[in-house]
């Protein structure tokens, strides 16, 4: 039982209770979470209170909706009120928010049920889950691998089936990527689809919440609760709320398919296994032709850059004043502020915090900035040029398999090189979704399909034919205990 | 005294706008309450949030522009100045750089008659910073502060003038002007003892005939127009005086000691902010059509400098007077009221700027706060101008119309002032008074015009203030030849 209507069918016909449903699940959470490492907190009280609502509501007769009594883990970077939110840092210990990001409004208003906050690594910056405060995150494929990040947490925890569904953030990948690594559905929405009011910024001109389940169909309707204009963000876009949900019907006959040549470097059993499946899409009636985007190789610098800039100037709030860690040993104001930067910010994120300072730093914006920002606007029209041709684009998830823990973390370029296949989508804005496509060494192995700004519907559709014409979905790690 | 030395002065004017909300959220901007209660997530900063621009502000931001005849873009932007502060929230401010609201306007100042025109390099949208409260009276002196965030979030212009003034009356001058320009507009209260108007001021001296600028210093904390002038003019003293001893002016930030009456030395160039601005992520460029600009420009009042003109071309009052009635938007649209049905612009100076002005101030009052409505004030001119009643009786029934709200019609009734302009009923008193007054009549008669006024007073006297003086002055004429 880890699918939304299936749940939502056994609620209705009272099979079983939502509070029954919410304590099997906490209890397999509260086993499995320690061998994976998947939550910086758990909220078994907020868990039955919000199931104890849902089952009111069937006992009084009122229909539910699909997400009512649907366990969920949510990001440790996404506000929720009264829930300690770290973003997997020391400097966020013991800080309690005032308020509920807009996503999770709208997920409590469907009556979702919050087991927990899961881990990532720090303020989002990683792609291994290695660099959080609070433990590793293992892949529950293989527990001496990474989940990928920087949602490990998020990616880990649906793939254990721990929950039904989860909520990631994605500045350069990191919903995307660690999907990919733990063979669950991962939608990186187009940036403006979903508010990010209440997630916690890394880099606010990138960033954009999304939902990882073990379907499509489920990943659909978790975009569609989320999604949708928030007066509270100036940056999400005001347009008609779609039902990708009911786009998931649709056949792909005739479906142009781009394969970016650029993407395609690196292990060749990761590539084998997307070439099977890009079989898979012309057997199924979709005209797969190879194509190129010239400028990726910007990409990743373009991508470190203007990151690492944003992320400069949006952490300099953490300073021990107003909330969460202080350095109380210091006798003057500035010495407290930077003293807590110091002793409370870890190693990756004072190195991106360094360079985003200099690459702003006067005398060094030309050269580093502002030719970043060039370099987004080329990459773009990459993009535009392949999508007059394509309308979609697919590519492996990352240039590796999930590599073992440790294997990387002392390596910043090849950490970084790995991002190579996500980072440009999101200078770029577009939607981006991943799903596992074949596994190699009995590792998953994760194929991103990506679309024009706004193309949610057909992503999913896209994707739901795929998934309906295979069945990696169907299994699941040894470590995971629902079904 | 200036050693063949010109000042050179430019000045940085922080304006508080008046809009009921923040900039970027829904708090009031209200001045005063409890520390640390106008406040909510989005000006406390706290993490996750996103700032959404109160339109009112852009607005604002707009009509100053073209009150300044400044070129207002359509495309405009907001970025971050990065720096570290506990009065910050976020430790940036959002501000805008690059592409400020509104750019290269000027303003018209008028010193000893002669009109100057000062340029405007730019004015631009950002936010107030909240306050530290510390426990002594510096903050070196303290051994713990305290933090308000009430003000954090407060719509601020900021208003720059081109390097165009060269004295210190110039620089009060402007400010001056500004600050007329701006509540005229109605975007703020420009209310300096309240802070919400501020100046910073660039300074720097040059030989007379040199066209290069000298080293400038800048003075902060400029709480009052004679704090404005003093500091510059001890700033160019000072400056004439270190180059005179063969000393060089270090670029620096000072700060006015009123107490002391000098400035400080602050901030040296070497320790200026790195301020890092980069494009606010979180919000969107501001985009304006021609259309809304036009629409902004339609709903700007008449401005202070082409009232000034009007009144004295059509009305042909003297400068002097055109500028009392300026001076203050409120009044200048009561006179225009009243100057609708009266003609006589000089007439309704003398009655708006003399006893009506002092009567106001007598019972605590001001123009704005007046219960007189401008109908009332037509009136009162209406019954002098037709000779109902005299100056004498208007003087009596201004304070009436203050303290009791009643039109001046039915006080001249119900206390029975009407004017005597009846020869027939004056008459009578006419003669008691000659033959009451023999000197005087004599001195008259011998040839002491003047003694004629003396006369006139009398009858005044005794009609109570109610005869048409100019009608006495005449029967008296009349008797006595
Ligand atoms: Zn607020």
């Amino acid at each position: 039982m880890s699918k939304i209507r299936e749940i939502n069918t056994k609620l209705n016909s009272k099979e079983i209770s939502a509070v029954e449903l919410t304590t099997i699940y906490l209890d397999n959470l509260e086993k499995t979470s320690s061998i994976i490492g998947s939550y910086i907190s758990t909220t078994k009280k907020e868990a039955l209170a919000k199931a104890k609502m849902v089952d009111a509501q069937i006992a009084k007769g009122e229909e539910i909706g699909l997400l009512a009594g649907v366990p969920m883990g949510i990001k440790d970077n996404i506000s929720t009120t009264g829930i300690e939110t770290t973003c997997g840092s020391k400097i966020l210990a013991g800080y309690k928010p005032i308020y509920n990001a807009t996503v999770v409004e709208r997920l409590y208003a469907a009556g979702g049920i919050i087991l927990g906050k899961c881990n990532m690594d720090e303020f989002a910056m990683g792609s291994s889950n290695e660099n959080s405060a609070y433990g590793i995150v293992k892949n529950p494929w293989d527990l001496t691998r990474v989940p990928g990040g920087s949602s490990g947490g998020s990616a880990a925890t649906v793939a254990a089936r721990e929950v039904v569904f989860s909520l990631g953030s994605d500045t350069g990948g990191s919903i995307r990527q660690p999907a990919g690594f733990c063979g669950v559905v991962g939608m990186k929405p187009t940036y403006g689809r979903v508010s990010r009011y209440g997630l916690i910024a890394y880099a606010s001109s990138l960033d954009q919440i999304g939902p990882m389940a073990n379907s499509v169909e489920d990943c659909a309707i978790v975009h569609d609760i989320i999604s949708g204009y928030d007066r509270l963000d100036s940056t999400s876009a005001n347009m008609k709320a779609t039902s990708t949900l009911a786009a998931l019907t649709k056949d792909i006959k005739g479906l142009k398919i781009g394969i970016p040549k650029e993407y395609f470097q690196g292990d060749e059993k990761v590539l084998a296994t997307i070439r099977k499946a890009l079989a898979k899409y012309e057997e199924l009636g979709a005209i797969v032709e190879e194509t190129s985007l010239p400028n990726t190789e910007y990409a990743l610098a373009a991508y470190y850059i203007i990151a690492s800039a944003e992320a400069s100037s949006n952490l300099a709030r953490f300073d021990g004043v107003r909330y969460g860690a202080r350095d109380g040993s210091k006798k003057d104001v500035t010495e407290m502020m930077s003293g807590t930067r110091d002793k409370f910010f870890g190693q990756e994120v004072k190195k991106r915090i360094m360079i985003g300072t200099y690459a702003l730093s006067s005398g060094y914006y030309d050269a580093y900035y502002l030719k970043a920002l060039k370099a987004r606007t080329i990459l773009k029209r990459d993009f535009d040029q392949a999508f007059a041709k394509y309308d979609v684009l697919i590519t492996p998830i990352a240039p590796t398999l999930p590599f073992k823990l440790g294997e990387n973390i002392k390596d910043s370029i090849t950490m970084y090189l790995g991002d190579i296949c996500t980072v440009t989508i999101n200078l770029v804005g577009i939607p981006g979704i991943t799903i596992p496509c074949g596994f190699a060494d009995g590792l998953p192995v994760g194929m991103q399909i990506l679309g024009k700004p706004f193309s949610e519907e057909l992503l999913f559709n896209v994707a739901h034919s795929f998934e309906q014409n295979t069945n990696y979905n169907s299994f699941k790690p040894e470590v995971a205990i629902n079904e | 005294m200036n050693k063949g030395y010109e000042a050179v002065i430019g000045l940085e004017v922080h304006v508080e706008l008046k809009t009921k909300t923040k900039i970027f959220c829904s708090c009031t901007t209200e001045f005063g309450g409890s520390p640390n209660t106008h406040v909510c997530p989005v000006c406390l900063g706290l993490p996750g949030v996103l700032p959404v621009i109160n339109e009112k502000v852009v607005e604002f931001g707009v009509r100053t522009g073209l009150a300044l005849n400044a070129k207002v873009p359509n495309y405009s932007k907001f970025d971050r100045k990065n720096y570290y502060y506990p009065d910050l929230t976020k430790n940036f401010q959002t501000s805008q750089f690059d592409l400020p609201i509104c750019e290269h306007g000027f303003l018209d100042i008028e010193v000893d008659g002669i009109v100057k025109r000062i340029g405007i390099t730019r004015a631009h949208m950002e936010e107030d910073a909240g306050k530290l409260v510390h426990s002594g009276k510096t903050i070196s002196s303290s051994y713990s502060s305290n933090v308000d965030y009430n003000r954090v979030g407060v719509p601020l212009l900021e208003i720059v003038s081109d390097p165009d003034l060269r004295s210190s009356e110039e620089a009060k001058e402007y400010v001056d002007s500004l600050r007329r320009i701006l509540t005229y507009i109605d975007i703020s209260d420009c209310k300096m003892e309240e802070g919400s108007i501020r100046a910073d001021a660039n300074v720097s001296v040059r030989k007379i005939g040199a066209s290069e600028f000298g080293i400038r210093t800048e003075t902060k904390n400029l709480n009052s127009l004679k704090a404005l002038q003093k500091a510059i003019e001890y700033e160019i003293e000072r400056q004439i005086e270190v180059l005179e001893d063969g000393g060089v002016i270090e670029q620096e930030t000072r700060t006015w000691d009123d107490e002391q009456g000098i400035t400080l030395a602050m901030r040296s160039k070497a320790d200026a902010h790195d301020y890092r601005y980069f494009p606010e992520p979180d919000l969107p460029p501001i985009i304006l059509s021609d259309e809304y600009i036009e629409e902004v420009r339609a709903s700007l009042p008449e401005l202070p400098e082409s009232r000034k003109k009007r009144l004295i071309e059509a009305d042909g009052l003297s400068d002097y007077d055109a500028n009392l009635i300026i001076a203050d938007r409120h009044l200048a649209d009561y006179y225009d009221q009243v100057r609708k049905e009266i003609s006589d612009g000089k007439l309704i100076v003398n009655y708006l700027m003399g006893d009506y002005y002092r009567e106001l101030g007598e019972a605590g009052l001001s123009f704005v706060t007046s219960p007189v409505k401008p109908e009332a004030f037509i009136e009162l001119l209406q019954l002098i101008l037709d000779k109902t009643i005299s100056g004498k009786i208007a003087k009596e029934i201004i304070p009436i119309m203050i303290k009791e709200v009643k039109s001046p019609k039915s006080i001249v009734e119900e206390k029975g002032l009407v004017q005597i302009s009846d020869s027939s009923e004056l008459e009578g008193m006419i003669l008691e008074v000659i033959s009451n007054n023999p000197k005087a009549v004599e001195d008259y008669r011998a040839g002491k015009g003047n003694s004629i006024g003396f006369l006139v007073g009398q009858v005044m006297k005794a009609s109570k203030g109610k005869a048409n003086p100019a009608l006495v002055n005449e029967l008296l004429k009349k008797h006595l030849c």
